[in-house]
């Protein structure tokens, strides 16, 4: 069994803070969805109202098309996957991964056979009567998400379940986090700070900042067409040039900037005379070596190089005290500029993306 | 009578409520559920929690301690006097502390206010004492010792402590009775022609005394000191300072809690002591809890016994504030 | 001799000197015990006998004052151990700005004379007993009934204490875990929280118990007619004496000694346990970075 999950207009006050402003949003039956933001945006606020832990002070949740308000934790059709995993150090392998079972009163024969079905799920077969703390990193991270399985949940709510393992565990176990997502077929909420984990197992994401939901969309939508300054600047690299509209239509707006006008996409609707920011990713820059162009040229000094291998990074004095990223694939088509000279790089108005000012994501 | 006017107004409450209260039941356990305290407990545990600990501190800490006060403050009546006209407050207890029995010779109660007087005097003699001898001791284990043997001190320290205080006083006893160990010793020695009456003197007493609370004063320290970064000794040391230097500056404003926890604990249980007292006193000297004690039992004066345990209550009290104050503790790091 | 050898013999001596004070007036009653001697005493020596054990066993008063004792510090864990438990869970409930206020309460019955304890306890159960009227052989008038109750009052917080420092060490996401699971919040209570404190309650209940043995100073007020241990010793004590008191102390020495040990030896299997767990992680630890790769959950 699966369900879809609803926030109406959701608010969360506590005392004078809002930790969620007005979600709202549906998240669909059977759906990979991930919050991604920085840490205190609320989205784990957004969880603990879903598990239960506590109730909206406006609006509404809803599960399954039911109103969960005033239900319980131990009501509610979800299971949590802690950040710190929350495993029952005195209990053993199975009897964690039995323990929803057991207290609904299943019987000891029935939750055993459940526990061995979970352990063959999770590759922990003949470890079930082992304690907690003989196991390692990543099959104390299983034995969570079988303890979370073992009680059939509509829906499974993760909570940065990743962060306190090592890169090379982390990378491994989101495959198998999708994996078992498309095994059991339930909605899983997941909550993370990392957009490159955010971006490669949801369906769909929201990212969120300062309790609000900035933007919702799969992981194309987001990164390609950032309806918010927030989100551009957050979700991958970014290069931002300040300006103000000089001249705007339905489609394109040019802005003035320190480097002169440049034409990106309109998608938000600016309009002549709006305070901007104009937002160029590293790979839609160019170098142009003599080549003229008609617009959206930019001149300054290299800073900076790093190679990466199979790109370049090159990095040219910006505004302020940014610079400009661009990468370069290391095909040796265009000769690469050194430090100290003067470059000049272009891009396609297409790939640049005219947005209001507003909140950045810290560097 | 206002008792009874008090309990007869309660259950006619009750009965008023009642009926109410049950016709209303399902939403006043809807509201009683909805508290945020009931709903992170549940509506069993929430009951234990508030019932265990309401019984504690309501009806076994506040109520008998302020009953006690209000007691000292009346008259020792007769059972059938109790509640009638002669049941008014009066300051007739405390006033018999500080001048005695009217038409006494004495304008003052001089028996009572010496005792008074010399058991917070020898309190606080005992405290100083304990601390000199175990400041050192709670150092050594704490900064020199190493891991199992300062692991074996600890045991040994605890081990006579298992003994009650009544059986630590009455080896005082035979350890400084006329035929005693210490007599012995001193009369081979050449120092003593014959044996001393210890006990008489209330050596026996002050030692008895200062031995029975020997814990109480090391652990703080102990515990104290330990939390001290020896590098921080090293670091004093290597800068010259000389090794009282060191204690008074780095160890003791480190251990401070530890010394005020300590210090305030043997006072308290010094000042409050009744068997050691009893049983190493000689036969007239007395202490201040052996008078509230007589008051109880012999003097059949049970209001009177109240007002001198308030007093020495308040003494207590006295005490812990002076020590928050002068160590600039707070109340949590005394307590433990 | 260098200075430094200078102090470290007289730091030793002090050490031996102040173990010496700590043990000399034991070892000396315990000594007493087996003299010939109708007097406690060690010198003079009159030969060396068992009697007193036996003599001991005849002390019908002390033997009915062990009993009483073994009962009130039963009632007395029964009681404080539930209490103090709840006062513990209710520190870390409670409303910030009450927090003080409430561990004044609770912590100063620590730091009040026993005697005090004692009194209040004694007239304030009189005084209720008064108002409902009660019969002279009612609970108010009940001097085991009382002792525990006055006893409770402060072994109650020192029970809290040990509470206390065990749920610091408790993580909360574990409740929120098992409810999240569908648990009960009594289920939380019975299965998660007090499996946690089980080393807690059971040390809670060994202080209870001892603390209440060797009390004097409360239930010499609360006991009326009734006698315990203590009260028994101190009046055997106060009119003279015979060795059979130092034959109880040698033997209540003995327990102690051996409790100890035992104590000793379950930390250190305790410790060897956890030793061999935190191998057993690392070795997990070590084999699944090696299987890492190999095995992917989707295939099973």
């Amino acid at each position: 069994m699966s369900a879809d999950v609803e926030l109406d207009h959701v608010t969360i006050r506590f005392g004078e803070f809002t930790a969620v402003s007005d979600a709202n949003l549906r998240i669909e039956d059977g759906e990979f969805f991930s919050f991604l933001g920085p840490s205190g945006c609320g989205k784990t606020t957004i969880l603990r109202s879903v598990s239960g832990f506590l109730d909206p002070t406006e609006g509404e949740v809803r599960i399954g098309g039911k109103n969960m308000w005033g239900i319980g934790p131990n009501k509610r059709p979800t299971a949590l996957i802690f950040q710190n995993l929350a495993l029952f150090p005195l209990m053993s392998v199975a009897d964690n991964i039995a323990f929803g079972l057991e207290v609904r009163g299943v019987s000891k024969f029935e939750r055993r056979k459940r526990a061995d079905e979970l352990l063959n799920l999770i590759a922990l077969s003949d470890q079930g009567d082992k304690l907690v703390s003989a196991l390692s990193g990543g099959q104390r991270q299983r034995v969570a998400i079988a303890r979370a399985l073992a009680v059939e949940p509509e829906v499974l709510l993760l909570d940065e379940p990743l962060s306190a393992l090592d890169l090379k565990l982390r990378q491994h176990m989101r495959s198998e986090l999708r994996a078992i997502q498309r095994r059991v077929g339930i909605t899983f909420i997941y909550i993370t700070h990392d957009q490159g984990e955010a971006l490669t197992m949801s369906d769909r994401v929201a990212v969120m900042s300062a309790g609000i939901v900035q933007q919702i969309g799969d992981g194309a939508t987001i990164y390609n067409n950032p309806r918010t300054a927030f989100v551009a600047s957050f979700v991958g690299e970014n290069n931002p040039f300040y300006g103000r509209v000089s001249k705007a239509d339905g489609e394109f707006a040019v802005i003035d900037s320190q480097f002169g006008p440049l034409r990106g996409r309109n998608d938000q609707g600016l309009s002549t005379g709006d305070n901007a920011i104009m937002f160029v990713r590293p790979e839609a820059l160019s170098l142009m070596n003599g080549e003229a162009k008609d617009e959206n040229v930019i001149e300054s000094v290299v800073v900076n190089e790093e190679f990466e291998g199979h790109f370049v990074k090159i990095y040219l004095k910006g505004e302020g005290a940014k610079n400009i990223g661009l990468s370069v694939t290391n095909d040796g088509s265009v000769p690469r500029p050194e430090a100290g000279q003067t470059a000049r790089v272009g891009f396609d108005a297409t790939r640049a993306m005219a947005l209001p000012v507003g909140e950045m994501a810290d560097e | 009578m206002s008792e009874f006017i008090g309990i007869f107004l309660a259950v006619l409450l009750a009965i008023l409520i009642a009926p109410h209260a049950q016709k209303h039941a399902d939403r006043i356990w809807a509201a009683v559920t909805r508290i945020n305290f009931v709903q992170r407990n549940g509506v069993f545990i929430s009951t234990y929690l508030i019932v265990a600990v309401v019984t504690w501190t309501v009806v076994m800490i506040i109520l008998p301690q302020l009953y006690m006060v209000d007691f000292s403050f009346r008259f020792n009546l007769l059972p059938a006097d109790i509640g009638g006209p002669k049941d008014t407050y009066t300051l007739e207890q405390y006033r018999y502390l500080l001048f005695g029995r009217a038409g006494d010779e004495d304008a003052m109660n001089w028996l009572h206010l010496q005792v008074f007087g010399r058991t917070i005097l020898v309190s606080v003699l005992v405290t100083l004492f304990d601390f000199a001898i175990c400041y050192p001791i709670a150092y050594y284990m704490a900064q020199v010792a190493k891991g199992g043997q300062a692991r074996l001190l600890v045991l040994c320290l605890i081990l006579p402590f298992w003994v009650n205080e009544i059986l630590r006083a009455f080896a005082f006893k035979i350890l400084f009775g006329t035929g005693g160990v210490t007599n012995v010793v001193l009369i081979w020695l050449g120092i003593l022609d014959e044996p001393f009456d210890f006990l008489k003197a209330d050596v026996g007493l002050y030692a008895g005394l200062s031995y029975a609370y020997i814990l109480l004063m090391i652990f703080p320290l102990f515990n104290a000191i330990e939390s001290l970064d020896h590098n921080q000794v090293e670091a004093a040391r290597d800068l010259g300072a000389p090794w009282w230097r060191i204690h008074f500056r780095v160890v003791m404003p480190h251990a401070k809690p530890g010394i005020a926890s300590g210090c305030t604990m043997v006072f308290m249980l010094c000042a409050g002591a009744l068997a050691a007292p009893q049983i190493l006193g000689g036969p007239s000297s007395l202490w201040f809890t052996q008078i509230i004690y007589q008051w109880f039992n012999t003097g059949g004066n049970w209001p009177r016994g109240s007002a001198y345990a308030f007093v020495l209550l308040l003494v207590c009290i006295v005490f812990v504030m002076a020590v928050m104050r002068i160590f600039k503790v707070r109340f949590g790091e005394i307590a433990k | 001799m260098s200075s430094k050898t200078v102090m470290k013999l007289m730091v030793g001596f002090y050490v031996f000197l102040f173990f010496a004070y700590l043990f000399g007036p034991l070892l000396m009653m315990g000594a007493s015990a087996f003299n010939v001697s109708s007097f406690p005493q060690v010198a003079p020596w009159e030969g060396f006998t068992f009697q007193w054990f036996g003599a001991l066993v005849d002390n019908s008063a002390m033997v009915e004052g062990i009993v009483n004792s073994l009962w009130i510090g039963l009632g007395v864990i029964c009681l404080s151990v539930p209490i103090s438990l709840a006062a513990a869970l209710m520190m870390t409930q409670i409303y910030q700005r009450l927090q003080p206020i409430y561990y004044v309460i609770v912590v100063s019955p620590v730091l009040m004379p026993g005697v005090i304890l004692g009194i209040s306890t004694l007239v304030f159960w009189d005084k209720l007993g008064v108002l409902a009227n009660a019969e002279y052989e009612s609970i108010f008038y009940n001097g085991m009934f009382l002792t525990v109750v006055g006893q409770s009052t402060f072994i109650s917080a020192y029970c809290m204490l040990i509470f206390l420092a065990r749920l610091q060490r408790f993580d909360r996401t574990q409740e929120e875990a098992a409810l999240d699971l569908g648990a009960t919040h009594t289920q939380v209570f019975w299965k998660i929280l007090i499996p946690f404190l089980r080393p807690a309650v059971f040390s809670a209940a060994v202080l209870a118990f001892l603390t209440s043995f060797e009390n004097y100073n409360t239930t010499v007020f609360t006991i009326q007619a009734e006698s315990t241990l203590t009260t028994v010793l101190s009046g055997q004590i106060r009119l003279g004496t015979k060795p059979d008191v130092s034959a109880l102390a040698v033997i209540i020495i003995a327990i102690t000694l051996v409790g100890a040990s035992v104590h000793e030896v379950l930390r250190r299997r305790e410790m060897a346990r956890e030793e061999a767990a935190r191998e057993a992680a690392k070795r997990a630890e070590a084999a699944a970075d090696l299987a890492l790769t190999a095995k992917p959950i989707a295939a099973a």
